[in-house]
């Protein structure tokens, strides 16, 4: 965000932002009754869920349990399912699969959002286009599909034993899983860095030339840190729906590679354990918080806006 | 400090944007130290030439010479030489500071020589205590400011200007000129300077190129370029001027406005069509019967520092520059001398190619710049 420094402001000019701003509150009161009935009210009542017990007194043992503080967790969680789980270690899983998704995407994504904007302006569309192609498809049918794909008997393992290979025990694995992660939000890590790759001023490029930068200085010193507003939006757009995925992680990483948000789907869905689920809910939502409070502090100085939060 | 030597020499270079041609072969030579200016109407090259001697467009034809060496396939980065980009090109990611600090770190400059040299640089440029700025809180002029102090700041061989000053209010610019001329100077190195201002082209340069069209005009010196202009259109994009068409009889002999005069030019053919151009302040006015010319004071327009005078002489109209007014309607002399009637060659900017005098009653110019 840009930060300005305060500069004196004259009567007139006061007024006039006053009036600005009271144009831009009319204008954005839907948004904002929007918000606070679909974001604001549910996360009350998340936080609400989380810090009572079934009868509703109030409680801090359901987040405690999760954290692995509270050792009764039978006492937290009263369903026998649940004991055994060690909530600790799936939280870290999430937050492990998720981050390596995130760098692959974003490996992925750079080279190639860097190329894309260095084409000509038709090339750019279309490309760009077949980017967004795969998200105008149903992300269950998506994910499906590459199920089908990845099972010991599927097309790429039937291909594999065609061409006389060993078949590759693929479905059901870590790699499944971030594979799953990796296709389905790549598209929303090209785009937010394609965007300000595509804007940049190319004369910033001959600037640095000029001042004696070759190829590798030129990207180092200039293209990176321009287009660190887009990496930061490209982090938070994949970063957060891996983490809190559950759909990819059932079909592609079976029972064994559970994710925090196939946990936080049966907790409601199959234990309708809403202190619980609730619970675990607003400790990721905190983990993520932190995780994009600290990208976007390592980034400030750097980028040029763009980014998503704070 | 041999200055002969050339720096920098363009050899026929020729540049085509989507078959259009910008540059139809360019040949330049820039002495070692000179204070070069590219002069010429918006479009006519100029921000392309300078981006063939920086190494950001490849001509389609010629070659560029640097220092006796071919440097057509030398990277930009490679070269000596430093830009001050028309539109500023600052990096915003970047305080004032670590803009100007660019180069030196990029070349790797002792890290405690930087901010002496830095704060002279500003100090330059007159944007001391702008350090922590960033580049959007600053001014337009500002901005080209410190492109100024970014470029500079390095100490290159030569140094390119694009309109360095065009943002700059008239108060600022006049400074920038004097400061910018002084700098050359105590750099002892070579500008070549790009403006489509005559006025600054003739204050600060030692040498001028007027440009038009992708071709080079004239090279000379102010002084040759105001006083001797090639053709109708430096004569008319350097101030302010007279062009009638005319014949040359012999060596110091002109026709034009039906009548011969004495002039002080030669070498043409006999009866060769010409441009004849009196500049309008070196007409004075005399009474009734005196001078060269008569005619009838149409307008009189007070400039500052001098009367501006339409004058029609027999259906064509004249500029006069004088510091004394005459009367409107009231018939006066003119007063040219032969060295002030100035013979050009017929070219593709002459506005009468042919016709003489008799058929056509002349053609005047009056290009306000
Ligand atoms: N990248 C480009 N692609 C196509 N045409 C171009 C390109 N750059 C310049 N031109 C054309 O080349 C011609 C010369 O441009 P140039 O920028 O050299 O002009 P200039 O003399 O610097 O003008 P100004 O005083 O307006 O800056 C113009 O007609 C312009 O439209
Ligand atoms: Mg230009």
């Amino acid at each position: 965000m840009k930060k300005y420094e305060s500069f004196p402001v004259s009567p007139v000019e006061k007024k006039r932002r006053r009036k600005r701003e009271r144009q831009a509150a009319l204008i954005t009161s839907p948004y904002l009754l929007w918000m606070i009935i679909f974001t604001l009210i549910p996360m009350i009542f998340v936080v609400y869920y989380a810090f009572t017990d079934a009868t509703g007194a109030f409680t801090i043992n359901n987040v405690k349990g999760l954290l692995g503080l509270e050792k009764e967790t039978q006492n937290v969680i009263q369903s026998g399912t649940f004991i055994r789980l060690d909530f600790v270690k799936i939280f870290w899983r999430s937050m492990w699969y998720g981050a390596v998704a995130t760098v692959v995407c974003l490996l992925i994504a750079y080279p190639v959002a860097y190329f894309v904007s260095q084409m000509r302006e038709n090339r750019q569309q279309i490309i760009i286009t077949l980017v967004m192609l795969p998200m105008w498809m149903n992300f269950i049918l998506r994910t499906y599909a590459l199920m089908k794909m990845l099972e010991d008997t599927g097309i790429i393992n039937t291909a594999f034993t065609k061409l006389g290979l060993p078949v590759i025990h693929m479905i059901n694995t870590p790699f499944a899983v971030i594979l799953g992660m990796v296709y389905n939000f790549l598209p929303y890590m090209v785009l937010p860095i394609y965007s300000v790759m595509s804007k940049m001023d190319y004369s910033l490029i001959e600037a640095a030339q000029d001042l004696g930068c070759n190829r590798m200085r030129v990207f180092t010193k200039v293209i990176l840190p321009l287009s660190m507003g887009g990496v930061v939006s490209g982090i938070t757009m994949v970063f957060v729906p891996s983490v809190s995925t559950f759909y990819i992680s059932q079909k592609l990483g079976g029972g064994t590679n559970e994710m925090i948000g196939d946990v936080i789907e049966r907790t409601f869905l199959t234990e309708t354990n809403y202190n619980v689920g609730a619970a675990i809910s607003l400790v990721l939502m905190i983990l993520i918080f932190i995780c994009m409070a600290v990208m976007n502090r390592f980034s400030e100085d750097e980028s040029q806006g763009g980014s998503i939060i704070v | 400090m041999s200055e002969t030597r050339n720096i920098i020499e363009l050899k026929n270079i020729v540049v085509n944007y989507d078959g259009e041609p910008v540059l139809k072969g360019i040949n330049l030579d820039i002495r070692d130290k000179e204070f070069v200016t590219l002069l010429g109407p918006s479009g006519c090259g100029k921000t392309t030439t300078l981006r063939i001697i920086g190494g950001f467009a490849e001509p389609d034809e010629g070659d560029i010479f640097f220092d006796g060496q071919r440097i057509n396939d030398l990277p930009a980065y490679k070269r000596q030489v430093n830009t001050v980009f028309q539109r500023y090109a600052l990096f915003p990611n970047l305080n004032v500071y670590d803009n100007i600090a660019f180069g030196l770190r990029i070349n790797n400059v002792p890290k405690e020589e930087i901010p002496g040299r830095v704060s002279t640089a500003l100090d330059f440029v007159d944007l001391a205590g702008y350090q922590k700025r960033k580049v959007h809180q600053l001014s337009g002029g500002q901005q080209q400011r410190v492109a100024i102090a970014r470029a500079v700041i390095n100490y290159p061989r030569v140094l390119l200007l694009d309109e360095p000053l065009g943002a700059l209010d008239l108060k600022l610019r006049k400074e920038m000129q004097i400061e910018l001329k002084k700098m050359q100077q105590q750099l002892n190195i070579t500008f070549v300077y790009v403006t489509h201002d005559q006025e600054e082209a003739l204050t600060m340069s030692d040498t001028v190129i007027v440009m038009d069209k992708g071709t080079i005009q004239q090279i000379g010196s102010p002084q040759d370029i105001y006083n001797e202009p090639k053709n109708a259109f430096v004569a008319r994009f350097i101030g302010e001027s007279n062009i009638v068409h005319g014949v040359m009889l012999a060596d110091r002999l002109v026709s034009f406005m039906g009548r011969e005069y004495e002039c002080v030019d030669g070498g043409f053919e006999p009866n060769e069509p010409v441009d004849v151009v009196v500049r309008p302040e070196d007409i004075k006015i005399r009474q009734k019967n005196e001078g060269i010319m008569t005619g009838v004071v149409e307008t009189v327009t007070f400039k500052g520092v001098h009367y501006e005078m339409i004058v029609n002489v027999s259906g064509v109209k004249w500029m006069i520059h004088s510091t004394k007014a005459a009367e409107v309607d009231a018939v006066i002399g003119m007063e040219i001398t032969p060295e002030d009637i100035h013979i050009m060659k017929k070219s593709e900017y002459s506005e009468v190619k042919e016709v003489p005098f008799a058929e056509n009653g002349g053609e005047t110019e009056f290009e306000e710049v």
